[in-house]
């Protein structure tokens, strides 16, 4: 290369880098400010492209994240209405709603000052707001109320203070302390171990119920047949008295007589038995005299 | 730069051709144009050489001209590939306009203004999830552990790009946030139990209304409970709890099954008892009326003869008694203090003589050994008689 266009490519650089220092793109994520010799001339800068004196010295421009920002706080420990401690875990959705507050209150736009700030803002309003409530409060009834309040007052304050608009603010962790929880398993574990006792023993219960209803039936399903069977039975023997007796009735003697002999057929009638016989009975009485007299 | 990586081209796979041809080397036919066209800058500036081949610049003028051209085709080359974007189906594209938001580019293929607008591609339909696993304390201070999983997707590539910084995280959050709320809400023994679609339910509706308002542009899919337990240091209390309840269901099974055998046993048995009974009643009616029908034939005919048929009915009975029986005839009055019969040998005899009996199946010996002891009996009473009569 020969000298002239070496210095006509450095002119040209030159040029190029002035007018570059010159134009500004802000992002749609982004808000900006321009400051002249450190005082702020424009406020807001919205998303596209821009223009200001070239290089730094003069005009200088800063530009904030304007999207929704997330500040997860650490776990604090904090003390409710009960003297109890609980740990809390929350974040909170914020976004720098006025630039210029915001670059003023962080000395230079520094988002991590403001989110501590934020963050202390966050800290104080927690402590405020368990500090009157119960745990029973805080974890399970009035978890909405709690942040919905919480988050209006931090809205306030860091609109005020910061230019910061708080969106929302939520715990995602309730816990007890360390000490705290071996007293909940403690617990837990106590109610588990009653809880099973009263299962079994229910199971017991009902079983020896079912056992002793068994056992009524079969006693009482016997006791009424023994007492329907006894029933039949005697109309059974009282049908047949009755059937007998009048039968009988047509002659009672005749009926002894008759029955009397089927007895005697009836007592003696295997060979086994040996009568001693004296002859005087009326089946003897041909036996000594023909006449029978 | 490919045609369709706006920031860098930190994702290979979405390289159509994927490998890295980036920037200077495009698809075939481009590189073709690009030969040729080459040539022809070549002919205008003087150069006689393919631009390849000119190495050192030993004709400056020629050598100059070269270098000029090749910037120039790279700088257009460059700049048509960063102004052909190809938007996957999957995809939208969200068009920045020097840094402001223009457009959203729809499937196909899509033309931008290169070095002026860029382009932010946002992938709308895959399904995106998030999971977490914590204890955490319920309504009645207890806790549970509860595994979660959320699915979602991107409904707005614009909010999603530009609105929130970090959307996921921020669906991280809230769905922890979301979950606690719930489970603190509710007491444990649901949510250990039959409360875990509920509460995936009011998860889901929570965490969706969380993300319209911090305009994240996601969309919830679902939310599954993918478990919900006790503290891994409880678990087996808890199981016990379980094992109880079984215990509880065996007993009154067990108990039922008591109850279904000895319940129809006794039934049937009484049943049986019943049976008996009228069976005994009939019996003993027909019993009576048989009995008492024949007393009532016998009672008419005896009526027509009653001496007669006393008289026989008497000597058949007693027949029939003294032919079964063994008898001793004893015509004497008194002296029954010196008559001694052998009872109990006769009986003896009898035994023995039924059980030859039994055994031989011969009557013929009993009979004539009984009557040979009456024969032994009448002679001694004979003889009796006779020295009676002598001594008087």
């Amino acid at each position: 290369m020969n000298p002239r266009t070496m210095i006509l490519s450095v002119i040209a650089a030159v040029v190029v880098l002035i007018g570059l220092s010159s134009v500004y793109i802000v992002s749609e994520t982004e808000r900006a400010i321009k400051l002249e010799f450190g005082q702020i001339v424009t406020d807001d800068i919205q998303p596209g492209i821009h223009f200001k004196l070239p290089t730094n010295i003069v005009q200088e421009v800063k530009k904030f994240d304007a999207r929704l920002l997330t500040l997860d706080t650490r776990p604090e420990r904090f003390l409710t209405a009960g003297k109890k401690f609980l740990v809390v875990d929350s974040f909170v959705k914020w976004r720098i709603s006025n630039v210029l507050q915001f670059y003023r209150a962080t000395n230079g736009g520094d988002r991590y000052r403001g989110a501590t700030l934020l963050a202390n803002l966050v800290n104080d309003g927690l402590r405020a707001e368990f500090a009157n409530r119960t745990v029973q409060e805080v974890v399970s009834g009035e978890r909405d109320e709690l942040m919905s309040h919480l988050t209006k007052i931090l809205n306030d304050q860091a609109q005020s203070q910061y230019g910061i608009e708080v969106v929302d603010t939520r715990v995602k962790g309730i816990d007890l302390p360390e000490d705290l929880m071996e007293n909940v398993y403690r617990r837990m574990s106590a109610e588990r171990d009653r809880e099973a006792r009263e299962q079994r023993s229910q199971g017991k219960e009902l079983a020896e119920g079912i056992r002793a209803d068994a056992d009524r039936q079969k006693t009482v399903l016997v006791a009424q047949a023994y007492k329907e069977s006894e029933v039949t039975r005697g109309s059974g023997d009282a049908t047949a008295a009755a059937i007998y007796s009048k039968a009988f009735n047509r002659d009672p003697e005749f009926y002894a007589f008759t029955r009397s002999l089927k007895a005697y057929e009836e007592t003696f009638n295997g060979s086994n038995d040996v009568l001693l016989l004296k002859p005087d009975s009326d089946f003897f009485k041909y036996m000594k005299k023909s006449s029978g007299k | 730069m490919a045609w369709n990586e706006p920031g860098g081209g930190k994702n290979n796979d979405k390289d159509p051709w994927g490998n890295n041809n980036r920037g200077n080397q495009g698809p075939p036919d481009l590189d073709e144009a690009l030969k040729q066209l080459m040539d022809k800058l070549n002919g205008m500036f003087g150069g006689k050489k393919p631009s390849g081949s000119n190495g050192d610049g030993d004709n400056n003028s020629s050598g100059a001209g070269g270098i000029f051209g090749i910037i120039i085709l790279v700088v257009i080359g460059v700049l048509l590939f960063k102004s052909v974007y190809t938007i996957d189906e999957q995809q939208r594209g969200v068009v920045l306009s020097l840094g402001k938001y223009e457009r959203t580019l729809e499937p196909g293929l899509q033309f931008v203004m290169p070095l002026v607008q860029t382009v932010v591609q946002v992938n709308v339909t895959k399904v995106r999830s998030a999971s977490l696993k914590e204890l955490m304390l319920t309504k009645d201070e207890n806790v549970v552990e509860v595994a979660m999983e959320v699915q979602f997707r991107v409904v707005d590539p614009v909010a999603f790009s530009l609105r929130v910084e970090n959307p996921e995280q921020s669906l991280a959050h809230a769905a922890e946030s979301a979950l606690r709320h719930e489970v603190g809400s509710t007491k444990m023994d649901p949510i250990l139990t039959s409360g875990r679609t509920l509460l995936a339910a009011n998860v889901e509706t929570r965490l969706q209304k969380y993300m319209t308002r911090y305009n994240t542009g996601i969309e919830i899919d679902k939310v599954n409970i993918k478990e919900a337990s006790a503290p891994p240091q409880l678990q087996a209390a808890f199981d016990d709890v379980i094992k109880a309840q079984q215990d509880r269901e065996r007993y009154t099974s067990e108990a039922d099954a008591y109850a279904n055998s000895v319940v129809p046993e006794a039934r049937g048995k009484a049943q049986r008892m019943l049976e008996e009974a009228n069976a005994y009643k009939e019996q003993v009616i027909a019993q009576a009326e048989g009995e008492a029908d024949r007393f009532v034939k016998l009672h008419t005919e005896y009526r027509k003869a009653p001496r007669v048929t006393r008289e026989r009915l008497y000597l058949d009975s007693i027949s029939k008694v003294y032919g079964n029986a063994s008898k001793v005839m004893v015509d004497v009055e008194g002296g029954n203090n010196m008559m001694y019969l052998p009872l109990d040998k006769i009986m003896e005899n009898n035994n023995r003589t039924r059980n030859d009996s039994s055994s031989s199946s011969s009557n013929a010996n009993s009979t004539s050994d009984i009557d040979s002891i009456t024969d032994r009996v009448v002679e001694e009473l004979r003889q009796r008689q006779t020295t009676r009569r002598e001594g008087r």
